[in-house]
């Protein structure tokens, strides 16, 4: 999705209408490296994104009907008021500025902030996509997001947004190894 | 064929989620975007300009094909709008448009209800396209000979162009000389270059 979603950016890679484009954006005009594109050309990378998008989507809502049904949303929703404070000591212990980790449950602060974004993260990436691939049929999602440009802006960041929370998400499971056999299996039963 | 395939759903799915009665808004005079700023896009060598003696004909599976001068057409009744734009590239802009519905000039020159399908045709060196029956009945769908209340210049397609909200820029034939129903799907520029060929937003 993020390689043809790439591919589909290098067509127009500003941000904002024509004629009043977004002067925030550093990378205006610029198009994203060709290996970090999939599709070859503007028409292919299209017809791989609305293809690939559906199995995105059925992924997301099986991966949230389990979530809700076995309970296990329960240990991985971030709730500030108790997770922010956890959350933010696991950063700096790794950051190494803290030298013990905090106290954890089954899943600490930082775990369940990621998770529970990553989630609102791929909800918006949805519904972003949708606002631009129909402004007039679904108007009042690309209404809801501000207009079509602004959509296109939300859907782009989204995009950095889970790639960074992937990247984060590789690193640890790189530090910690042992996990990746709790990730299969699902662990013993909290 | 996974792509082919896929691409078949996304067209039903495209047909389930249109709606004739849903009218695309029209944004603010405020967002109206600069006249040098909105692309103009040919495929000619050189910019078209309107041959003389330029006329539009209707036919296809029509009751009445007819052959119709820019006079004509200014003649009936005008539909205006101003209406954003969505390129295939991603880019928008916002333009006002006038002139006459297509639904308009169907029922003019008598369209057979097993026309499904409709073909523009210019003279922009082959340039075309064909719509489902739907998409061209749609009420902000018109052939243009206005924008943004002026008559129509050779960078926008002129003397006459097809508009709607509903579509992609791509399927909105600039340099009409032709407008055909037709009972089964043709082809399109770009569509035959393997671009979406329902192009609906």
């Amino acid at each position: 999705m993020a390689g043809s979603g790439l591919q589909i950016l290098s067509a127009y890679p500003a941000l904002g209408p024509r004629g009043a484009q977004y002067s925030w954006y550093p990378f205006q005009n610029m198009a994203p490296p060709s290996w970090l594109r999939f599709g070859g050309w503007l028409a292919g990378a299209r017809h791989w994104h609305f293809a690939i998008a559906w199995f995105l989507i059925l992924n997301g809502v099986i991966y949230l009907i389990y979530m809700i049904a076995s309970g296990e949303w329960r240990r991985r929703v971030f709730i500030p008021t108790r997770d922010a404070s956890n959350a933010l000591a696991m950063f700096a212990y790794y950051l190494r500025v803290r030298k013990t980790p905090p106290p954890e449950d089954f899943y600490n602060g930082l775990q369940r902030m990621a998770y529970t974004s990553a989630i609102l993260f791929g909800i918006v990436v949805v519904m972003s996509g949708l606002a631009i691939y129909k402004p007039v049929q679904l108007y009042w999602i690309t209404a809801a997001f501000g207009g079509y440009d602004v959509a296109r802006v939300v859907h782009l960041s989204c995009l950095v947004l889970l790639a960074l929370f992937t990247v984060m998400h590789l690193v640890l499971v790189v530090l910690h190894p042992r996990t990746i056999v709790t990730m299969v299996t699902g662990g013993p039963r909290g | 064929m996974f792509l082919s395939g896929m691409g078949r759903w996304n067209e039903r799915v495209d047909r389930l989620l249109f709606s004739e009665n849903r009218l695309a808004p029209e944004p603010p005079a405020s967002d109206l975007t600069p006249e040098s700023a909105f692309p103009s896009y040919f495929i000619s060598d050189e910019m078209p300009f309107v041959p003389e003696n330029w006329s539009l004909k209707v036919g296809g599976i029509v009751a009445r094909p007819a052959v119709f001068t820019l006079d004509q057409l200014k003649r009936m009744p005008q539909k205006g709008m101003r209406i954003r734009h969505h390129c295939v590239e991603g880019w928008s802009a916002v333009a006002e448009w006038n002139g006459v519905q297509l639904r308009e000039l169907a029922k003019l020159v008598g369209a057979s209800s097993d026309a499904q399908y409709v073909e523009f045709k210019s003279f922009d060196n082959g340039y075309y396209s064909t719509w489902d029956i739907e998409s061209s009945m749609h009420p902000q769908t018109i052939l243009a000979y206005g924008m943004n209340g002026k008559p129509l210049y050779p960078d926008h397609g002129a003397p006459l162009r097809l508009y709607s909200p509903v579509k992609l820029g791509y399927k909105m034939v600039k340099y009409l000389t032709e407008v055909n129903f037709l009972p089964t799907r043709a082809g399109g520029y770009w569509e035959d270059q393997g671009y979406d060929w329902y192009g609906g937003v």
